[in-house]
């Protein structure tokens, strides 16, 4: 006898018995119990065919490779820089991932990269032991002048960018901001006060209100209602 | 002696009133808040984090730790002086072996997380609200966690078999027994036991028995704060 | 470390705004002080301003009177940053934060006079109440200072003495008697970020400050502690300017009592 004991979109905690019987297969954020598909985290379900997974709403933000995260400068060493990655694990950038510019042996390193800047960096190698190295060679990867940075709930990543990048460039064209939105939590933004301020004020809603459907028509409301403009949600290329 | 009628009038196998909240420490990357009667617990997570001193790292997984602390104005007697005791550190460590069971840090090695229980005010059954709080709190958090922990103090005043002692049962002039466990409600383990006082073996399972029912009733509650998290007023879904 | 935050705090300022938005003197919302949040202190307060929230609590103990005044009972305060408000704060014995913290509170009561301390005398170079405010953090979001003195001083109105019998006290047995509080003194803390003076600073703002001035004032105006922080010197105008944004935000927080 195989039951499923929740509905797709449902929001699960721990330990929470999903579905019983060997008919349904333990996807992300879930196990097996005895005959029974358990969930081991905070999570909204989702049920695709036989499988049975977890989307999560919370925790810290794992490196992972080819990720693209907002990094900030805490430490320069012999050959690189030390980062911060908004996790618990920092990220080496060796010199010679660094920049595609010509750094002389010796020259001060702070030159290039001083001790608290951001910057837009490629994860290019996680090890078992979670070192974690990073690169700045490829587009869009680069230094962050001015502007500022907020840290939101890293499993909303894909929330805020949206489909094709349709959410963020909602905010950018309502706010008239430039923003870059790491994979690891860290977003960044830079406009005038007002436009900031609206697209900080967005994303949190986003945040809060994510696993909650019609997120894009609402926002695009919001917007439309707080700037007077009118708004057009499109995919990004 | 017989005890007859507890002293607050709740039935043998009666939690007090149980109130839990989640996301209650906003700077926290997970918190909780739960009360039984007049003991309230918060508990916080931070992390996983950077852990130094590097000696303490483990290469193979993340670590788990835990600090139970009560507040200087907690106890309804004379103050509590801030710094830790031997009894808080116990307390600690035990809360630590309660929830460590449920956890999967293998996806973090050398790392930390730390679980904060704080306790502005308590009567009894402190450690239990603190391990409920802090599982809360863990899940809160977004950790892998195979089950929820669920703890309550179970015991025996004279010849009857209590639920969740308070304050005046446990200095009650008799025969007194306290056992605080700790319990996986879907796993069905018992992940904390400890007992003060003198019980017979069979009076033991009973207690024990009656402890697991309490717990599930209280893992129902923790689930539902954990739920509650998510329901925001005024945001309509348009499923 | 923090030149590009302080460089983004110092572009919304020449704008008169802040990072969420507020005005320069503007304290955050909600605010609130709320009495008697723990049962097993003689007295309590809530205080929450903006996402910061302090609790601190009031336990009574009999003590020897000092030798030097031995008609009168005294205060201590006590300051724990729990490690639960903020994932800067470590377990372990005070920090000189703490330290600071609680001290600059002690002072804003005892320099105000707020308490009389003879009243606090039960018998004569033997007996008297000491009064210990314990301040702990539940959530650092910046300001702890305006924060921890405003929660001290409610817990302080809020304590009912216990009963006393033979010399000792029965906790569980409260009499309605409580403090005689003869002054309230508001402590406002100013910062100094390049030209600009800001009040109920948050966590990045406390990040980029170059100095802090903590003034407790009390209901004539009169200022009754000073505490000055941060790395940077101040002038004297600089002084005059913090002193009445501080008299000016004191109105506000007045308010709440």
């Amino acid at each position: 006898m195989v039951e499923v004991k929740v509905k797709d979109k449902d929001i699960v905690v721990p330990g929470e018995i999903l579905a019983d019987g060997m008919g349904y297969v333990p996807g992300v954020g879930t196990y097996r119990e005895g005959e029974a598909i358990v969930s081991e985290r905070v999570g909204v379900v989702s049920i695709d065919g036989r499988a049975i997974k977890l989307i999560p709403l919370s925790g810290r933000y794992l490196p992972k490779r080819g990720d693209t995260i907002l990094c900030q400068v805490v430490d320069v060493t012999m050959n690189g820089w030390r980062l911060e990655t908004n996790s618990a694990y920092q990220a080496m950038l060796s010199l010679k991932e660094a920049t595609s510019e010509f750094i002389a042996r010796g020259a001060d390193l702070r030159k290039f990269y001083d001790l608290g800047d951001y910057l837009v960096c490629k994860v290019s190698n996680v090890t078992s032991q979670m070192l974690v190295d990073v690169m700045m060679k490829g587009p869009g990867l680069r230094k962050l002048n001015g502007g500022r940075v907020i840290s939101v709930n890293c499993n909303k990543v894909p929330r805020i960018i949206g489909k094709h990048g349709s959410m963020v460039s909602l905010i950018k064209e309502a706010s008239g901001c430039q923003i870059i939105v790491g994979q690891n939590g860290l977003v960044w933004m830079q406009g005038n006060p007002e436009g900031e301020l609206l697209a900080v004020r967005t994303i949190r809603m986003i945040e809060t209100e994510s696993h909650i459907t019609g997120l894009t028509n609402r926002i695009k409301d919001f917007l439309e209602k707080t700037t007077g403009k009118t708004l057009e949600i499109r995919m990004e290329q | 002696m017989t005890y007859e009628r507890r002293i607050d009038g709740r039935k043998f196998d009666e939690i007090r009133p149980m109130e839990a909240k989640v996301g209650v420490i906003k700077r926290a990357d997970g918190s909780a808040m739960f009360r039984f009667g007049n003991t309230i617990a918060y508990a916080a997570v931070y992390g996983p984090r950077n852990l130094y001193p590097k000696f303490l790292q483990d290469p193979a997984q993340g670590i788990l730790r835990c600090y139970y602390n009560m507040m200087p104005f907690s106890s309804s007697g004379e103050r509590v002086r801030p710094g830790g005791s031997r009894r808080s550190k116990e307390i600690s460590m035990v809360t630590e072996k309660a929830l460590k069971t449920v956890l999967n840090l293998k996806e973090y090695p050398n790392s930390v997380v730390d679980v904060f229980i704080e306790l502005p005010q308590t009567e009894a059954g402190s450690r239990c609200a603190g391990i409920c709080a802090a599982s809360m709190a863990l899940a809160d958090a977004g950790l892998i966690m195979k089950d929820m922990v669920s703890a309550i103090s179970v015991g025996r005043v004279d010849d009857k078999v209590v639920v969740d002692l308070d304050y005046s049962e446990e200095s009650y002039d008799g025969i007194v027994a306290d056992i605080p466990i700790a319990y996986l409600p879907t796993l069905g383990k018992i992940t904390l036991l400890q007992m003060d006082g003198i019980v017979p073996k069979k009076m033991l399972i009973d207690a024990l028995q009656q402890g697991i029912k309490a717990c599930q009733k209280i893992s129902e509650v923790q689930k539902k704060a954990l739920k509650q998290k998510y329901v925001l007023e005024g945001v309509e879904d348009v499923q | 470390m923090y030149s590009e935050l302080r460089s983004q705090v110092l572009k919304l300022l020449s704008v008169h705004t802040r990072l969420d938005g507020r005005k320069p003197h503007e304290y955050r919302k909600p605010m609130k002080v709320e009495y008697g949040v723990v049962k097993t202190a003689e007295g309590s307060a809530k205080v929450t301003i903006g996402e910061t929230e302090v609790i601190a609590g009031v336990k009574l103990e009999i003590m020897s009177p000092y030798p030097d005044t031995p008609d009168e009972g005294s205060i201590m305060v006590g300051v724990e940053l729990l490690p639960l408000s903020s994932p800067e704060f470590e377990p372990g014995p005070p920090s000189i934060r703490a330290v600071e913290l609680a001290r600059v509170v002690d002072r804003g009561i005892r320099e105000s006079k707020a308490i009389d301390f003879k009243s606090l005398c039960l018998e004569k170079g033997e007996k008297a109440w000491m009064i210990v405010i314990d301040i702990c953090t539940f959530n650092d979001a910046g300001n702890l200072f305006d924060a921890s003195a405003l929660a001290a001083l409610a817990a302080i109105k809020n304590t009912k003495f216990p009963e006393l019998v033979d010399g000792k006290i029965v906790y569980k047995e409260k009499t309605d008697q409580g403090i005689d509080v003869q002054e309230e003194p508001i402590s406002v803390t100013v910062l100094k970020i390049g030209d600009h003076f800001i009040i109920d600073p948050d966590n990045e703002e406390e990040l980029v400050a170059e100095a802090r001035l903590t003034v407790a004032l009390m209901s004539n105006g009169q200022l009754c502690a000073l505490q000055k922080g941060g790395d940077s010197a101040l002038t004297l105008d600089d002084i005059s300017k913090m002193i009445d944004l501080a008299a000016e935000g004191s109105k506000t927080l007045r308010g709440l009592l």
